[in-house]
């Protein structure tokens, strides 16, 4: 066993002895949830307190669980090894496996087989449902039959016929989507953008208004010039771009400094799950009688 | 020296970060929050509709940006239910109806049983379509809504009773993850049909999202920042400041600080090694 494994070897032991004397005199890591006649409720430690809550062995095995994965995905900060492996299997599995189920009960059932045969869904799978057949409820063929056309991708022969469904997709959705980005984003913007230069304020003279509006004309002026590729970037041109560039990078800056903060954001969280939910170090939200 | 400081293994940076973040949470270290005119601009929305307003909350997130949009989306449900308002929960995200599950538990089921499911608020859950469904259901929202999330029909719920569209609700509320998202519905419902659509989103999109401000959206809460500062709105206005569980935005704002301090010092660090090691080399015989 080389140093650097005994080294682990030796935390991983001490960790494990510590979490387990924890969960043996704190109790922590314990999930309580309430029966409430035919429902099962999530409950917190002073329900259990007062006995109308009891601990739930799968919920709690569920946090464990979490928690361990937790620490499994955070381990590839490392180096990439057999538990990150593992917990990264699990991920994409669940989520295949996820998306396969939304897609048949979200999509499949309530809009296409339950506008073609309303009463046998109702029956079957979606009691709220009408079972008044729509008069135009044939139109759903279409989808239908489009559908497996697109299967078609998966035969080993005929995988010409799925171009025919995306095509289809490719065309309604450029076209829905150019209709939107020409409303909102292609006029909206230029309606935003043209912009006194002088602001007034109540009658009176608005600096920091007059700032903004400059800033936003300009930068708008300079970027155009930045991406304006028929005349040589050099003199008056050329400087007006140079100003592009760097409000471009302002922009990209913006973007980065908010991205860090998203990602500093969801390590909070998976910290504050394994400090409080599963640790109880902390208790911000008075979950837990004091110790 | 300088040799080992710019060959330094990254996963010392790693640890530094994890400390950086662990340490204020551990401590819970709370800071000063100063709410914006961004983050005024959506309360001031929800805040100025009269009670018994129609209030449409799209929830477009799942369990992977939980930590940045939650406490927005508890804030904005806790928001609603302190005014009163009718409120209507959609997802265009598969897993938004859990969200939006999880929500309704924290704060109506735990703060406001007297609300009642039909009559006070209705999660009429997910549907699949993206941009699809917005541009449905902006005209004819019962085309695609026949049924709640559990199965009821929305002719038996008195709360839907008069609402045809997204045009009959008073405000959109949109907490946004990416696609489809605020984006979305600022292209398909405000600016084809004047709907006042406020927002939260990731701090991913926020930069993309405020050239919509003010013409076609009149507020936004960027990230975690936004958050705490609505979160500090309705916590002083409805003097909640003590309850932990709203106080989640305001808490994560803790390591962001001191995460941010630590990267802008790693940022200066690495400059300085930078040149340092390039007037070595000039200087090298």
């Amino acid at each position: 066993m080389n140093r650097e494994r005994m080294i682990w070897t030796g935390l991983l032991v001490v960790a494990g002895l510590w979490l387990l004397g924890r969960a043996l005199w704190v109790g922590n890591g314990v999930v309580y949830v309430q029966d409430l006649g035919d429902v099962t409720v999530s409950s917190d430690a002073w329900e259990a307190v007062t006995e109308t809550a009891r601990p739930s062995i799968f919920r709690t095995a569920g946090l464990w669980l979490a928690a361990l994965f937790t620490l499994a995905i955070f381990s590839f900060l490392y180096r990439d090894n057999p538990f990150y492996k593992i917990a990264e299997a699990v991920v994409v599995g669940v989520s295949a496996a996820y998306w396969m189920v939304v897609g048949v009960w979200a999509t499949m059932v309530p809009n296409l087989f339950g506008k073609l045969f309303p009463a046998t869904i109702k029956a079957w799978a979606m009691p709220g449902l009408s079972p008044v057949r729509d008069p135009f409820s044939w139109l759903y063929l279409v989808p239908l039959v489009l559908g497996i056309l697109l299967m078609m991708r998966l035969a080993p022969k005929g995988q010409w016929l799925a171009r025919w469904p995306l095509a289809f997709i490719i065309g309604t959705t450029a076209g829905i989507r150019l209709v939107g980005f020409i409303h909102a984003d292609f006029l909206s913007q230029i309606n935003s953008t043209v912009l006194p230069l002088v602001a007034m304020e109540s009658g009176r003279f608005d600096l920091a208004g007059t700032l903004g509006n400059l800033i936003v004309v300009i930068g708008v002026f300079a970027c155009l010039t930045y991406f304006f590729f028929s005349i040589e970037h050099k003199g008056v041109v050329g400087g007006v771009s140079r100003l592009g560039i760097w409000f471009l990078m302002i922009t990209f800056g913006a973007a980065f400094g908010y991205t860090v903060m998203g990602r500093i954001a969801l390590l909070a969280i998976r910290l504050e799950f394994l400090f409080d939910d599963w640790l109880w170090l902390i208790d911000p939200t008075g979950a837990r009688p004091p110790m | 020296m300088l040799e080992y400081v710019a060959r330094l293994d990254r996963r010392w940076i790693f640890l530094m970060m994890l400390l950086a973040v662990a340490i204020p949470i551990l401590f819970q270290l709370r800071f000063p929050e100063t709410p914006t005119p961004l983050a005024k601009a959506v309360f001031d929305a929800v805040e100025n509709l009269p009670p018994g307003s129609k209030v449409l909350l799209a929830f477009d997130y799942d369990p992977a940006s939980e930590g940045e949009l939650g406490p927005m989306a508890t804030a904005f449900v806790l928001h609603c239910a302190k005014k009163g308002h009718k409120m209507y929960f959609i997802a265009l995200w598969p897993v938004g109806p859990q969200m939006i599950d999880d929500q309704i538990r924290k704060v109506i089921k735990t703060d406001f049983p007297n609300l009642v499911y039909g009559e006070d608020y209705v999660n009429l859950g997910f549907k699949p379509g993206n941009e699809g469904v917005i541009k449905v259901i902006v005209t004819d929202l019962r085309q695609l809504y026949t049924t709640d999330d559990k199965g009821v029909n929305i002719d038996k719920i008195p709360m839907m009773q008069g609402i045809r569209s997204v045009q009959d609700f008073d405000l959109v509320i949109n907490v946004s993850a990416g696609y489809p998202g605020t984006k979305e519905w600022v292209q398909y419902a405000a600016t084809p049909y004047g709907i006042p659509v406020v927002g939260g989103c990731t701090g991913v999109q926020a930069p993309l999202l405020y050239p919509y401000i003010p013409d076609q959206l009149p507020g936004l809460l960027g990230a975690i920042k936004g958050a705490a500062e609505y979160e500090k709105l309705v916590v002083d206005r409805y003097d909640l400041a003590d309850v932990g569980r709203y106080l989640e935005g305001l808490r994560r704002m803790g390591p962001q600080l001191v995460a941010h301090m630590l990267m802008i010092f790693l940022i200066i660090a690495g400059n300085v090694i930078y040149f340092a090691q390039r007037r070595q080399e000039r200087y090298r015989p």
